[in-house]
């Protein structure tokens, strides 16, 4: 539905170019990438409010920036990052100024307008939030609202830099799974920008991974994964993915190797293994035995080999203060 | 259960309230004045009958009523070019001389007023009867409408808002500037009438002059009734209301258009009136508790009008024979009714924060 064809971005210097994008109906697409890669930059070029340097951007069978803005709102909206000041406004007066492509002169909204607005909110869960001002509004309910007012535009198209930036974990979640569901229930493309790499590694339908250097990968998040462009973009940047977890690796080794050998259902093992890991221990579980080993027993119990000795210990705590004596 | 939702725009009632204020304004400001004339006569009188004094009859329609139009006008005009401002700008404390437009008007009157026997040109004015009311008016409009062209020509050719926010201030500094200059040089008499003419008064337009001024101040009325959508996708910011599929520049240029002739017209007649055109538009956001402005455009103009009224009824101090100057009964008076008004109701930060 929209479509590139060797686009180029950024500024007087391309951030990025050669790209061939495509976003379809009821696909929600991710776009991850340091920062400082252009994403705000490719999402402000899609959405028209910047012009590319080369290349071309299909709307359906138009070119989106020969497009009237007025056509152009009423398939696309967006939802920027930052938080709005729009004055003394209730919810529903802000939802309601979505209807701005569609409504007369006067900007009064008919039946059908009104039925829009609501239909929005209530999509969004943001209907019970319809006559509070906005001022008053948490960062989570305003981010609702905001969500409200693009999908009151009806767009096919909905693109969002970093909607999740000012949330909480929970309300990252929760924001995150809404326009999952939004881009089933409307049958829109929904496009956004985010940090938050281990939330849209488990949500998205497709990642787009923009690199500093300016090269873009597209995939399912399981394969960016799996064939190793997630590690390989953000090991220049100076972090480590883990294939194996799907997460960064958050630690350096500093204390040398150790060895771990698990109990039966290993949830006792991935968090030992994560407390290891934390106080600087580069951890094996593949059956080697190291000069310091810990076994994790079916009793619960730590059993702790060292060159110096053995110990058991009774909770994780002990184990630890051990270790880091 | 069904979620209740509010009522968008304006609501009957507030519209047929703030009408009844107006219309008791107006007849106060026909009945007290130097002479009481009593309503009943008063409604006499306009309706063609003859009253108990024949003199009253002059009374109302030389002074009183034209004075009152003018009033009603220039505080309609005034109010929606504050609100007009305050949207675009994004700025509480916007007003509509924030782009100098009054500025060029100063300039203008005082190039005349104490300019004169300066130099040829103004020996010319001179001859013409220099502290006549319709040089006066003609050298404000003059200076004001050269502002109001260079405002506009910028405002085509600047993608940001604040830019010509700071040239705005900036050009007012110059202007004032230069007046300073003049009154410096000035002889004390030319003076008094230029700070005469700055006080701001509603009593110098004549029937005559009201045929220039009122279709002015309605023609800006009627181009700000028409950028009530616009304004109000402004509220989101420039960004989100070019994604709204509006032309910014171009309602940027109509709003700059129709604040400028309405605060440029009001100044080249009244004089600059200041305060109303900030106050107005808050006390309105704080009664109706909106920033919609289908709700606050109406609202402030019939405001404005009433507030105009009642501020002129007290500058002339009714049964002695003083006039006040007008814009100092509007500080004084106005300052304490419209903080009280603002404080009450603790949303004047929330009004544009950012």
């Amino acid at each position: 539905m929209l479509s590139s064809t060797s686009l180029s971005i950024g500024y007087r210097q391309p951030l990025a170019s050669g790209l061939n994008l495509q976003l379809r109906p009821a696909e929600m697409v991710c776009l991850i990438g340091p920062n400082g890669a252009g994403k705000s930059t490719l999402l402000r070029t899609l959405a028209g409010m910047q012009a590319p340097l080369s290349g071309v951007i299909k709307l359906g069978e138009a070119d989106l920036h020969t497009l009237p803005a007025l056509d152009l709102a009423k398939q696309l909206a967006i939802v920027l990052t930052g938080r709005v000041e729009a004055g003394n406004l209730s919810a529903y007066a802000l939802v309601a100024l979505g209807r701005h492509p569609y409504t007369d002169w006067r900007g009064n909204l008919t039946r059908h307008d009104e039925e829009a607005v609501q239909h929005a909110m209530q999509l969004t869960g943001s209907d019970v939030l319809a006559s509070r001002p906005i001022h008053e509004l948490s960062d989570g309910e305003r981010q609702r609202v905001m969500i409200a007012r693009a999908l009151a535009q009806e767009p096919k198209i909905l693109l969002l830099d970093e909607p999740t930036a000012f949330l909480d974990l929970p309300r990252r979640v929760e924001l995150l799974q809404l326009l999952k569901r939004l881009s089933r229930e409307t049958q829109s493309a929904i496009l956004l920008s985010t940090h938050d790499l281990d939330l849209a590694l488990r949500i998205a339908d497709k990642l787009w991974l923009l690199s500093s250097q300016g090269e873009l990968h597209i995939g399912l998040p399981e394969e960016l994964a799996l064939n190793g462009l997630l590690a390989r973009i953000f090991h220049s940047e100076g972090i480590e993915f883990d294939h194996a977890s799907g997460a960064f690796k958050v630690h350096q080794p500093t204390c040398g190797p150790i060895s771990l050998h698990g109990d039966k259902d290993g949830v006792a093992t991935a968090w030992t293994w994560r407390a290891l890991e934390r106080i600087g221990y580069e951890v094996h579980n593949n059956g080697a035995r190291h000069p310091i080993h810990v076994d994790v027993l079916d009793s619960g119990h730590w059993h702790l080999t060292t060159p110096n000795g053995q110990s058991e210990h009774a909770t994780l705590e002990s184990l630890i203060e051990t270790l880091s004596a | 259960m069904p979620t209740p939702f509010p009522k968008l725009g304006l609501h009957t009632w507030i519209v047929v309230l703030l009408i009844v204020i107006l219309v008791v304004a107006f007849m106060l400001s026909l009945t007290l004045g130097s002479v009481h004339i009593p309503p009943e006569q008063v409604l006499r009188i306009l309706t063609g009958g003859d009253p108990d004094k024949a003199s009253w009859t002059d009374v109302i329609f030389k002074f009183r009523l034209p004075k009152a139009v003018t009033a009603m006008l220039v505080g309609s005009a005034l109010s929606v070019a504050g609100l007009q401002m305050q949207t675009l700008f994004r700025n509480p404390l916007a007003d509509p001389f924030i782009l100098g437009v009054s500025s060029g008007a100063s300039l203008g009157v005082a190039l005349v007023v104490l300019g004169a026997g300066a130099g040829g040109a103004s020996a010319f004015i001179t001859g013409l009867n220099v502290f006549g009311d319709l040089s006066l008016a003609v050298a404000a409009s003059l200076g004001a409408g050269a502002v109001l062209g260079a405002v506009l020509i910028v405002s085509r050719r600047v993608q940001n808002t604040i830019t010509l926010l700071i040239l705005g201030l900036m050009f007012g500094y110059l202007t004032n500037a230069i007046v300073s200059l003049l009154i410096y040089f000035s002889q004390p008499e030319r003076v008094q009438a230029f700070s005469l003419w700055a006080a701001g008064s509603f009593g110098g337009v004549t029937w005559n002059q009201m045929r220039v001024f009122s279709p002015v101040i309605l023609f800006g009325l009627f181009i700000s009734y028409v950028m009530i959508k616009p304004l109000n996708a402004l509220l989101l910011g420039d960004e989100y209301a070019r994604s709204l599929g509006l032309n910014v520049r171009r309602a940027r240029f109509w709003i700059i258009l129709s604040a400028s002739l309405l605060a440029g017209v009001s100044t080249a007649f009244c004089g600059p009136v200041w305060f109303v055109g900030v106050a107005v538009p808050h006390v309105a956001r704080s009664i109706l508790n909106t920033a919609d402005h289908r709700a606050l455009l109406p609202a402030s103009m019939l405001m404005g009008a009433s507030f105009s009224l009642i501020a002129d009824v007290i500058a002339q101090s009714p049964g002695s024979q003083f006039v006040l100057p007008l814009n100092v009964i509007m500080s004084l008076f106005g300052v304490p009714i419209i903080l009280w008004v603002i404080l009450r109701q603790k949303q004047l930060r929330q009004s544009f924060a950012s």
